[in-house]
């Protein structure tokens, strides 16, 4: 079958055998109320408070949110104004921690029935998709379509990368119990767990640890970038197309990232909320690349000391990997759930990456690049025009800002940046 | 620590960039240089050393004018200066030449808003100018190795020159009677660059390989020129041998690999070059089999130029997941 194409990218994968760590407890966790997609927490406590591990501190009646717990003890010092990488401001909650890690009295294993209290216990934990998305677990498992697969997304095509992997070989138990747990509350016959080929000890393990389990299958990928990307996974490992305006759940699909069902599998076990996470360190200002767990909320700097990261060195932060990674502005800002990477990258790289640009050749890589076969100079072009009719038979809106055109580009122009300018003028457009 | 750099994604590039594209494609024409230096003489090379300084100072001239930012170092006006020179016949004064190198990135490309926006290829169209100008001495065409014969290799003869006298000869797309073997290596008159099928065969699949330029345009010419020769001369009584004459002499070679694969001319997807590329060899059949003038490769590139908007706009891609039309109104 033919697969959905992309880009070849250096993989970089040096921390693919750093056991993973976990981070000394920090003085202080700074907790965003907005780490996924959908409505904000309101904080649940105020100054002065003292909070234990895994305590809920913001929670909203909000279908489409997922509550927020803290990572530790303390006292709580501010509830404040935060301002996130999207530019938009939510509260966060600042919390001094007192070193106890005394483990809140609600933390107890949620009792499991049936689907119903399988999905409120998810929401419950707080989870959220671990790949970067940040989506909503509990939303995305309990779609009103009918399902019948699970598509585990354990691709990893982000380079440097290496948290889902280590988390599937250090516990693929995890991994596999999640996936069961998952396919039984649900009621999903069949699951598929796509990785990148460049992971041959992770499809090696999963696909002894699934082979007393017909309904799972390992699917071997290609290392073409974004494999992860979740319609390219769909296609790539089911051959169904997640058509335009569609959901994976309207081709019956489900896809969790492969940390995420891992998670799944430890809160039921435990009923540990989502406070922590594992977040790979690597980046040529780094000094010691690392996969470490991390509490949510710990700032950067932090994690970055862990890295005995060359602060003098390092110019460029990234919140994930370097393709759709997003830069970080301050050392101070938090771990968020989402965050399996944090990059810190010296001045010749952030250069690199930033480069001067000079006019379209007309070449067509960014064309052949796009793994939905988008067209971007015709995009930049009818966005130039602000051409919303011809920018909507572009169908820019299905552009996933994968990055792979700008990553192409010989003329260094910032196309999948124009294009998500031209989407948000089709979607004001739209709204009108 | 200082200042952090705050970008959108992504944070890496690719080592591509519109500099060395414009230098590879000016590598790949290196054999052709070589070729054309050995059969023509020393002079060829003053030419096209002549014809890219004179493109590039055009270029500076031009931006500078236009109070725009210096473009000379992406290449692609070096790159104009030595297509067109491959384009010439050895024998053609410099002042012409400097005149096609002119009206090639002043008018065709500075004037369109120079690279990436010009509609038509600048050394095409350049050459077409000196054509329609020049006729004469652009049609002057000298035997191979002329330049023995000639006083100081004949560096300093142009066209008409008395020592030129029974050193010029018809370009075997006139005559027809060149072998096949002295038309692919290029032991033939023609423009100085035109001649050596091989050396152009190597800088074309240097590019093909190196994935700078799709294979698509340069087969559907070829083949399309090929296969329409080949189908008339059975109409015609023709010999089996026709369709490799007329795929060897004249600038056909040059014309699919290095013209008609021209990024900002030609269309842009896989289908869209297939388009043009047949189009281009109907067009050179037509105009080399009916049409008054010996050689059509020239003018059926550039009209097909003028058609790549509209093919553009029929070759579009059909994105992953788009719903057409009826199925939503259904």
């Amino acid at each position: 079958m033919r697969k959905l194409g992309g880009i070849k990218l250096s993989h970089h994968k040096q921390s693919e055998n750093c056991q993973s760590v976990s981070l000394p407890l920090p003085e202080k966790v700074r907790i965003p109320m907005s780490m996924h997609i959908g409505a904000p927490c309101s904080p649940l406590v105020k100054k002065g408070d003292t909070v234990m591990v895994g305590q809920k501190i913001g929670d909203t009646d909000a279908f489409m949110s997922a509550p927020i717990h803290s990572s530790v003890s303390g006292k709580v010092t501010a509830v404040a104004d935060y301002r996130m990488s999207n530019g938009r401001t939510c509260k966060m909650v600042e919390i001094q921690t007192d070193g106890a890690q005394a483990v809140c009295p609600e933390v107890q294993p949620p009792v499991v029935t049936d689907k119903e209290s399988f999905l409120s216990a998810i929401r419950e934990s707080g989870l959220t998709g671990m790949g970067g998305a940040s989506f909503p677990a509990h939303v995305k498992l309990s779609p009103k379509q009918k399902v019948d697969t699970l598509c585990i997304n354990a691709a990893e095509c982000e380079p440097y990368i290496t948290s889902d992997y280590r988390q599937m070989v250090e516990a693929p138990d995890e991994v596999v119990d999640g996936i069961l747990k998952t396919m039984k509350w649900l009621g999903l016959p069949r699951c598929v767990i796509g990785i990148e080929s460049n992971k041959p000890e992770a499809i090696r393990i999963l696909t002894e640890k699934t082979a007393a389990h017909p309904g799972i299958t390992v699917a071997a990928l290609p290392c073409t970038y974004p494999q992860g990307a979740e319609k390219v996974l769909i296609y790539n490992t089911l051959g169904r197309i997640v058509m335009e305006g569609q959901l994976p759940a309207d081709q019956g699909v489900i896809v969790m990232n492969v940390s995420s069902v891992a998670f799944v599998s430890r809160y039921l076990k435990t009923g540990m909320p989502m406070i922590t996470r594992m977040v790979t360190v690597d980046g040529d200002a780094i000094g010691s690349r690392c996969n470490v767990i991390v509490p949510i909320g710990t700032p950067v700097q932090k994690v970055l000391e862990f890295g005995q990261c060359d602060m003098e060195k390092a110019k460029k932060l990234l919140y994930g990997g370097p393709m759709m990674g997003v830069s970080i502005g301050d050392t101070e800002d938090p771990v968020l759930k989402a965050n399996n990477a944090i990059l810190a990258f010296s001045e010749a790289f952030a250069k690199k990456g930033a480069p001067k640009s000079s006019a379209c050749i007309h070449c067509g890589r960014c064309i052949s690049a796009c793994p939905l076969n988008l067209m971007p100079p015709d995009i930049c072009r009818a966005y130039a025009k602000k051409d919303t009719d011809a920018l909507g038979q572009l169908k820019v809106t299905l552009c996933m800002n994968c990055g792979c055109c700008t990553y192409v580009c010989p003329a260094k122009r910032p196309v999948a940046e124009t294009n998500q300018f031209a989407k948000a003028l089709v979607m004001a457009s739209a709204r009108k | 620590m200082g200042l952090l750099t705050v970008s959108p994604s992504p944070h890496v590039r690719s080592e591509m960039t519109t500099q060395k594209i414009m230098l590879m494609v000016i590598l790949a024409l290196v054999p052709a240089v070589i070729a054309g230096t050995v059969v023509f003489g020393p002079r060829a090379l003053v030419l096209i050393v002549f014809c890219a300084l004179v493109s590039m100072m055009t270029e500076l001239v031009c931006r500078k004018l236009m109070q725009k930012e210096n473009t000379i170092s992406d290449g692609s006006a070096m790159l104009t200066g030595v297509l067109l020179a491959l384009n010439l016949p050895v024998t053609l004064p410099l002042w012409q030449a400097a005149i096609g190198c002119i009206f090639a990135i002043a008018v065709v490309k500075q004037l369109f808003g120079g690279l990436g926006c010009n509609f038509a290829n600048p050394a095409i169209t350049g050459r077409i100018f000196l054509l329609l100008s020049v006729g004469s001495d652009m049609t002057a065409w000298v035997k191979p190795f002329y330049y023995l014969d000639a006083p100081v290799f004949g560096l300093f003869e142009t066209s008409g020159s008395e020592a030129l006298d029974g050193l010029t000869g018809a370009t075997p797309l006139a005559t027809g009677d060149a072998g096949l073997l002295e038309l692919f290596l290029g032991n033939v008159g023609g423009s100085l660059g035109e001649t050596s099928a091989l050396a152009l065969l190597i800088g074309g699949i240097f590019l093909i390989v190196t994935k700078i330029i799709s294979p698509a345009a340069p087969i559907a010419y070829l083949g399309s020129l090929g296969a329409l020769t080949f189908v008339w001369s059975l109409c015609t009584g023709g010999e089996m041998t026709d369709a490799l004459y007329a795929l060897l002499s004249g600038g056909v070679i040059l014309g699919a690999f290095f013209m008609a694969t021209d990024y900002v001319t030609t269309p842009i997807t896989n289908k869209g070059k297939i388009i043009f590329g047949i189009g281009c060899g109907i067009l050179t059949f037509v105009i080399r089999e009916f049409a008054s003038m010996p050689e059509g490769c020239s003018f059926s590139i550039l009209l097909m130029n003028l058609l790549t908007p509209y093919i553009d706009r029929f070759t579009m891609t059909k994105p992953v997941g788009a719903k057409t039309p009826e199925k939503e109104a259904a």
